[in-house]
């Protein structure tokens, strides 16, 4: 299923301030994540994690550290930060809202074919 | 080739050519490189060949006009307008990078004038001499230190040399006059230079690609601050002649001006090579693509002009510190030519010149080297001769490796990742050699 650019974009700050919530991590894993989590469906191209990584440090979201794990090589950490959290639940209203509405016009409609509560 | 040094090459010319691109800083060009190592390791434990893993995994890092323009967005602070997801947070907080090197540079400033006052510069000059670079460096280092986010731990250990060398130089016995006394004057700046590069390469010592990045640091450094330093001479100058007919006592002025400009410029330096790197990274291959021809040519004059004449004349103790000079020029030369070159590029013209530069050094300094040894056999070693001579040989060893294997470039045997890993490996060398200087042979002197 190819998902929307749009929309993978703007799942993307939400997603990745969730997965840094799991635990501190680097950027290559946080990519395989979001593939495991998605089971492939969310294509990111790899590249454009790391500027956005980067805008969440700016806002202060997260701590990044430059460490070299034993027989790793040398990688910048992301940790989540209180300021971090907070947006992170912020997210978690507006998508809420976002699937609940989206959910209740659907089941009204019963028209699609994958409509939740039908299936 | 092997299948390692063929994607060790690919992985390199990726790199630069990232970093060449607009908005990408060097910190970010080395986060992508670890995400493309992680990529290719995964996609080759699943299978793949090196070169195909190679392929696929710049393939899903995306194409690069677009990652720059989004990192270009990044930097500059500006709006993220089309991965961008909220707005009104999204404003971004006025840029302080510049307010931080100011306050280093100010500090720099304030403490050599607190030296001054407090150790009476004026009234005991080789004190302040001695210890000049421990007013600065340390200065330089916290920026580096506050710029990178460095933890505590590593605070600490970049502090320990410096904390090491403030008081060994200043509990050694040195005479009056001593010549190890100088000698610690201008070798410690030179250590400090090294303490520095451990926050500048935010504590990842061990690799060869940040050892580059901070030469190339240490090379743009130096142009910014000959042209800060030229530009302050000119203005200092016509302060004093605009303002010699009213009389005002200018030197008085200048002389507290100059010592807190020096410190501070040192600072303003460092932030300029990383604020402005686009406008340095124009000027420096230039420079390199003038000076090494003409210092080919004046090289290989003076080793034919030797060869013809020999040494007329009394042999000069001086001269070795000038072959001295002359190598650092020429090591300067071979480094700053390297770390603006691309490294996929094939040994073209400019390697030939440097090769003949380099050859050329190398003979002259052979010559200079069998005069000084005989004549330390006639006299015994001395401070300053052990000091010169030891220089010698540590940079003879280091361009005598360099022309080897640049001569094993251009003749196609060797790749230019091989020079590159020479250099870099060279430098702990270069590093343990100037500390030595500073704390072995004053003792070994008896602080003569």
């Amino acid at each position: 299923m190819q998902i929307d650019k749009d929309l993978v974009a703007a799942s993307a700050t939400p997603l990745v301030l969730a997965i840094l919530a799991e635990g501190e991590s680097y950027g290559y894993a946080i990519l395989r994540r979001v593939r495991e989590l998605s089971d492939g469906d969310l294509e990111w191209t790899d590249g454009m994690l790391y500027p956005l990584l980067q805008r969440l440090h700016r806002l202060e979201y997260v701590t990044a550290e430059w460490r070299t794990p034993p027989e790793g090589r040398r990688r910048r950490y992301y940790a989540m930060t209180d300021v971090g959290h907070a947006a992170l639940a912020d997210h978690q209203r507006q998508w809420l809202v976002v699937t609940r509405t989206l959910g209740d016009v659907w089941r009204g409609a019963g028209r699609l074919p994958f409509a939740p509560g039908t299936a | 080739m092997s299948p390692v040094e063929v994607l060790e090459t690919q992985i390199a010319e990726w790199r630069a050519f990232v970093e060449r691109r607009p908005g990408v800083a060097r910190p970010d060009a080395e986060e992508l490189e670890a995400h493309l190592r992680d990529q290719i390791a995964d996609l080759c434990a699943a299978g793949l060949a090196k070169d195909e893993a190679f392929l696929v995994a710049v393939k899903r890092m995306g194409a690069l006009d677009d990652l720059s323009r989004e990192f270009a967005r990044e930097h500059s602070g500006r709006l993220w307008r089309q991965l961008v997801l909220d707005s009104a947070e999204d404003l971004p907080p006025a840029d302080t990078r510049w307010r931080e090197a100011a306050l280093f540079a100010i500090a720099a400033a304030v403490i050599i004038q607190v030296a001054r006052l407090a150790g009476g510069f004026d009234g005991d000059l080789p004190w302040g001499v001695r210890n000049g670079g421990l007013f600065v460096l340390p200065v330089l280092a916290g920026y580096f230190a506050r710029l990178r986010g460095l933890s505590v731990r590593h605070c600490l250990l970049a502090a320990t040399p410096c904390a090491v060398a403030a008081v060994l130089i200043n509990v050694y016995p040195f005479d009056h006059d001593a010549a190890t006394e100088y000698l610690v004057a201008a070798h410690l700046p030179v250590a400090l230079w090294f303490v520095v590069a451990y926050p500048y390469m935010n504590g990842g010592l061990r690799s060869h690609e940040q050892r580059m990045d901070f030469v190339r640091f240490t090379g743009e450094w130096s142009i910014y601050y000959v042209l800060i330093a030229l530009g302050g001479g000119v203005l200092m100058a016509l302060t004093r002649m605009v303002l010699k007919p009213t009389g005002v006592k200018v030197g008085r002025v200048i002389e507290w001006v100059l010592p807190s400009g020096a410190a501070g410029a040192v600072i303003v330096a460092a932030w300029l090579v990383e604020a402005k790197q686009r406008v340095i990274e124009n000027m420096a291959p230039v420079l390199t693509m003038l000076f090494t021809p003409l210092f080919a040519v004046m090289l290989v004059v003076a080793a034919v002009a030797y060869a013809v004449t020999g040494f007329s004349g009394a042999f000069d103790r001086e001269l070795v510190g000038v072959f001295d000079a002359l190598l650092v020029v020429v090591l300067g030369l071979v480094l700053y030519g390297m770390s603006a070159r691309d490294p996929s590029a094939p040994a073209g013209g400019m390697d030939r010149i440097q090769l003949v530069a380099v050859g050329a050094a190398l003979l002259l300094d052979v010559v200079v080297l069998a005069a000084m040894v005989a004549r330390v056999g006639d006299r015994g070693f001395t401070a300053n001769r052990t000091a010169a001579l030891g220089l010698n040989v540590v940079l003879l060893v280091n361009l005598a490796g360099a022309a080897w294997l640049a001569g094993r470039f251009l003749s196609g045997h060797a790749t230019f990742h091989r020079l590159e890993r020479w250099q870099t490996s060279y430098l702990p060398v270069l590093a343990v050699w100037v500390a030595a200087v500073v704390v072995v042979l004053p003792p070994l002197f008896a602080f003569r």
